[in-house]
């Protein structure tokens, strides 16, 4: 452990730029984590609260000089967080467990959530609830959240493209393998389709292998490790099987986990050099798109853009410039970069569920930079961040002037067939 | 631990939500950037006027309960340690620009703003505030004040020293003086404002300064100079000055310096030199093009292996970054770093980083150099392991002969870092047992029951050693 306490991390964190508290910084909470190890504090509430309070944003490690790992010190208290008893109350491990473990491991449990909740939406219940006051009775940060959901799919990219889609305008120039995701597939899988198809005109073969799972970020985030490295063991031999030479991930929080599988089994000798093979496979679409036979992109009409990066996408798999680049490149875009764009939006995986009032306080400060651009559409290269800053535009913008879109969607509308 | 009554006496002032004594804030507020020092103190106050400052002085020194001021907790010699326990007193609420006058060129500012923040908003008025410490994104004014910190460009533009020339503080007592003003000429009294500059929170609580600005230089350039030998390196210092060039920031790297430098910015920095002088110079175009042409002579002539001129302004950007990285980047090398600033006069640099080498090898431990040469202010630091005691121990011996050679050579313990608790035992080698008894008088003078930042700057006993007298 490396930390020199310089500071150097304080002004790129965002909860400490919120609340201007050392406790609430990366500093700050790597002592926090040291007092609790050599028995200076309890681990205890305050200590607790600080890391649920961290986004998981990992923005310390690009400002960090000294190279110190925040992300692997964050995990490891969090594992200890939740394996240590009485942490956490009986209810709330209870609908973790069954939430975390119960459905987002198997991607046929969650296309029935899919269709529950696409039937709900389409049937007039989601009309009545919201019209009759139902909602009220839920806090209003979910009840936000309700609204703005796009509508659910109960089948998947794979069921509506089928499992491999070929290379389109010549030799394959790699073959690719879709990391489907779960949350992904079920509320985003319009994008997950647009997705192998971008790839497939930039003269990739695609691949969806059907044995593969949820990543793990959401219970690596959380403190269940055991869980995560189940399910990572499970998507290393899907892909391996499938024989693919780029994993490709259109979701800055997963890619960013699957890109650390080998770290994550670091302690599993047998899967170690599968995990290696893995993990250096993982690439971002926007840089795989980058990598194929350039593709043309217009717009009807002359549009502004702004991009939000994806904290996970940025910090954990180092990419920021190939999706503005792809983005810079659409004929009839404005590109306008907001102040800030590399500073989180406040989703950080369920946060934004979890500590409603942080997560606000952090989209009302990145709604001013974005609203600042006069953009007509928001980009962002994950859910999480896309569903925030939907969010966003509800209780900042102007949503009949301002749209939210995934950049692999705005792209795929735009594309100049050959 | 705070008693009850005091804590209710303070949450009156500041609000019950900025008086914090729970463990978390208590933790988080028991070290600064110092390594191997730690200390809890009993709480936590955040005030947001110098009134509020006022009000809990009178509090606490009623109680006789210690404070410590504190900004980004950057210090690099223990200065906002809460050693003695009780109050850590944090400015960052107090962090405004209450006035930029462009007629008199001169800011008035808020401790708590962070230097950086400062530093832009002066340039968008088309101005220059030069201090510019490497910590200066997370430091604070307050703090920069407190320590009298230096930066890359004290050589041509001086330190924060020279820019202070007024300031509201307030004393243990919680009485409010005012001290200079929006002068550059003020001989009333002493200089009470240059006193307090780098007294280290132990005579005053810093509440607002006014700051002056002077005019931007027009343009600038930035070259590099790479040499074979350590010496020549250093002997190049001393030639630039004497050819009467004075540059903006004349900035020297050793070799493990460069090594690690260049692995965190990758910048291409050859890693077979024995030593890199960074230069810059700014000022009129024609003036600046023909300094840097002659450094570059100065340089071929003491045997420079190779110089280059940054092309563009964003690759000289780039070369400071990577200077201004040099601490925290030796960090990556093994867990405790230990930096020190022994500071020389510039005619002594060859022989202090001689001196440096001789007594690094002397206890088998590792040290890089690198540092403000055109100043003489140079940072040896040690690269360790705290968890190893006897290294540790080596490398404070060796520690103490670099600050004894430093002041044989004619210099100082500190060049802009300050005493604070680490470098109190050395203080008397260099002002002396009267200099001590004097500043001591100074300290009773101001905070007669040692109330702000008590511990610092006077330690219990001088370290055994010869006093040496500057021959």
């Amino acid at each position: 452990m490396n930390c020199m306490r310089c500071g150097f991390c304080l002004p790129a964190c965002p909860t400490f730029r919120e609340t201007g508290a050392e406790a609430e910084s990366p500093r700050g909470r790597i002592a926090l984590m040291k007092a609790v190890h050599d028995g200076v504090m309890a681990p205890a509430d305050g200590f607790i609260e600080q890391m649920d309070h961290c986004l998981g944003c990992r923005a310390c490690e690009t400002a960090c000089p000294a190279d110190v790992k925040y992300g692997r010190l964050l995990e490891q208290a969090r594992d200890a967080i939740e394996d240590a008893p009485g942490t956490r109350g009986l209810r709330a491990r209870v609908l973790r467990r069954a939430i975390f473990r119960g459905v987002f491991p198997h991607p046929r449990r969650m296309r029935l959530l899919g269709g529950a909740l696409k039937l709900y939406q389409r049937s007039g219940l989601a009309r009545l609830a919201r019209g009759s006051g139902a909602m009220r009775l839920l806090p209003s940060h979910l009840a936000e959240m309700e609204r703005i959901l796009p509508e659910a799919a109960g089948d998947g990219v794979a069921a509506r493209i089928g499992p491999r889609l070929a290379a389109r305008g010549g030799e394959p120039v790699a073959k690719v393998g879709l990391f489907r995701g779960c949350i992904m597939d079920i509320l985003f899988t319009d994008t997950n389709v647009h997705t192998a198809e971008l790839l497939a005109e930039a003269g990739f073969e695609v691949v969806i292998p059907d044995a593969q799972v949820c990543c793990g970020a959401l219970h690596a985030h959380g403190g269940d490790m055991a869980a995560a490295r189940d399910l990572a063991r499970r998507n290393i031999r899907a892909f391996r099987e499938a024989g693919v030479d780029y994993i490709v991930s259109n979701a800055g929080g997963c890619g960013a986990l699957l890109v650390e599988y080998d770290h994550l089994l670091k302690d599993d000798p047998g899967l170690a050099e599968d995990a290696a093979w893995f993990a250096e496979r993982v690439v971002d679409v926007a840089e795989l798109l980058r990598r194929g036979r350039p593709l043309a992109f217009a717009s009807p009409e002359p549009v502004r853009v702004t991009y939000q990066d994806s904290c996970h996408l940025r910090n954990v798999m180092k990419s920021s410039g190939a999706p503005r680049a792809l983005i810079a490149g659409v004929d009839g875009v404005e590109f306008c970069e907001m102040a800030e764009a590399d500073r989180c939006c406040g989703s950080a995986g369920i946060y934004n569920i979890t500590q409603p009032e942080m997560s606000g306080a952090i989209l009302a400060h990145k709604m001013e930079h974005a609203n600042a651009t006069g953009a007509d559409v928001i980009l962002t290269s994950n859910p999480g961040c896309l569903l925030q800053m939907k969010l966003g535009i509800e209780r900042h913008g102007d949503p009949s002037r301002t749209k939210a879109a995934h950049v692999v969607d705005f792209l795929y509308e735009r594309i100049k067939k050959a | 631990m705070l008693s009850e009554s005091v804590k209710r006496e303070l949450a009156a002032i500041v609000g019950p939500e900025h008086i914090k004594d729970d463990e978390t804030t208590r933790v988080a507020h028991s070290y600064d950037a110092t390594p191997m020092l730690q200390a809890l103190p009993d709480a936590v106050v955040y005030p947001s006027c110098t009134d509020e400052v006022s009000r809990i002085m009178k509090v606490l020194s009623r109680h006789k309960i210690p404070v410590v001021s504190r900004g980004s907790g950057t210090n690099l010699a223990g200065g906002t340690v809460p050693v003695a326990g009780g109050v850590v007193m944090v400015m960052h609420r107090m962090n405004r620009i209450l006035e930029m006058d462009l007629e008199n060129l001169t800011a008035v500012v808020q401790p708590g703003l962070i230097t950086r923040d400062f530093m832009a908003e002066v340039e968008r008025h088309g101005l220059f505030y030069p201090p510019d410490p490497s910590s200066m994104a997370i430091s604070t004014i307050g703090g920069n004040i407190a320590e009298g910190s230096g930066g890359l460009r004290g050589l041509k533009y001086g330190t924060t020293k020279d820019y202070v020339i007024g300031l509201e503080a307030v004393l243990a007592s919680g009485e409010i003086i005012r001290t200079g003003g929006k002068l550059m000429k003020d001989v009333a009294g002493y200089d009470l404002t240059k006193l307090l500059v780098g007294s280290e929170g132990t005579l005053a609580i810093i509440t607002e300064a006014t700051l002056k600005l002077i005019p931007p230089p027009e343009t600038k350039r930035t070259m590099l100079a790479m040499f074979r030998s350590l010496d020549d390196a250093a002997r190049t210092v001393s030639k630039i000055i004497e050819a009467r060039i004075i540059p903006a920031t004349l900035e020297f790297m050793d070799n493990p310096t460069i090594r690690v430098v260049d692995g965190f910015a990758k910048l291409g920095l050859p890693h077979d030199m024995e030593a890199i002088l960074l230069i810059e110079q700014d000022g009129d175009p024609a003036a600046v093009a023909r300094d840097i042409e002659r450094i570059a002579d100065i340089c071929r002539t003491e045997r420079a292996d190779r110089v280059e001129v940054a092309a563009t302004p964003e690759e000289g950007q780039r070369l400071m970054t990577a200077r201004r990285s040099a601490l925290t980047a030796l960090a990556r090398l093994r867990p405790t770093t230990i930096l020190e600033d022994a500071t020389v006069p510039r005619s002594k640099i060859a022989d202090m980083v001689r001196e440096i080498g001789r007594i690094a090898a002397k206890y088998n431990v590792h040290i890089a150099t690198f540092g403000h040469a055109g100043d003489g202010n140079l940072h040896p630091t040690a690269t360790t392991d705290a968890r190893d005691r006897d290294e540790i121990e080596r490398v404070e011996a060796a520690f103490e002969e670099i600050f004894e050679a430093a002041i044989r050579l004619g210099g100082t313990i500190t060049g802009e870092h300050g005493v604070g608790i680490v470098k109190a035992p050395f203080l008397e080698w260099k002002v002396g047992p009267a200099g001590i008894a004097v500043m001591r008088g100074i300290k009773q003078a101001f905070d007669p029951d040692n109330l702000l930042n008590p511990g610092k700057m006077f330690a219990k006993a001088a370290r055994r050693r010869v006093v040496v007298q500057r021959g």
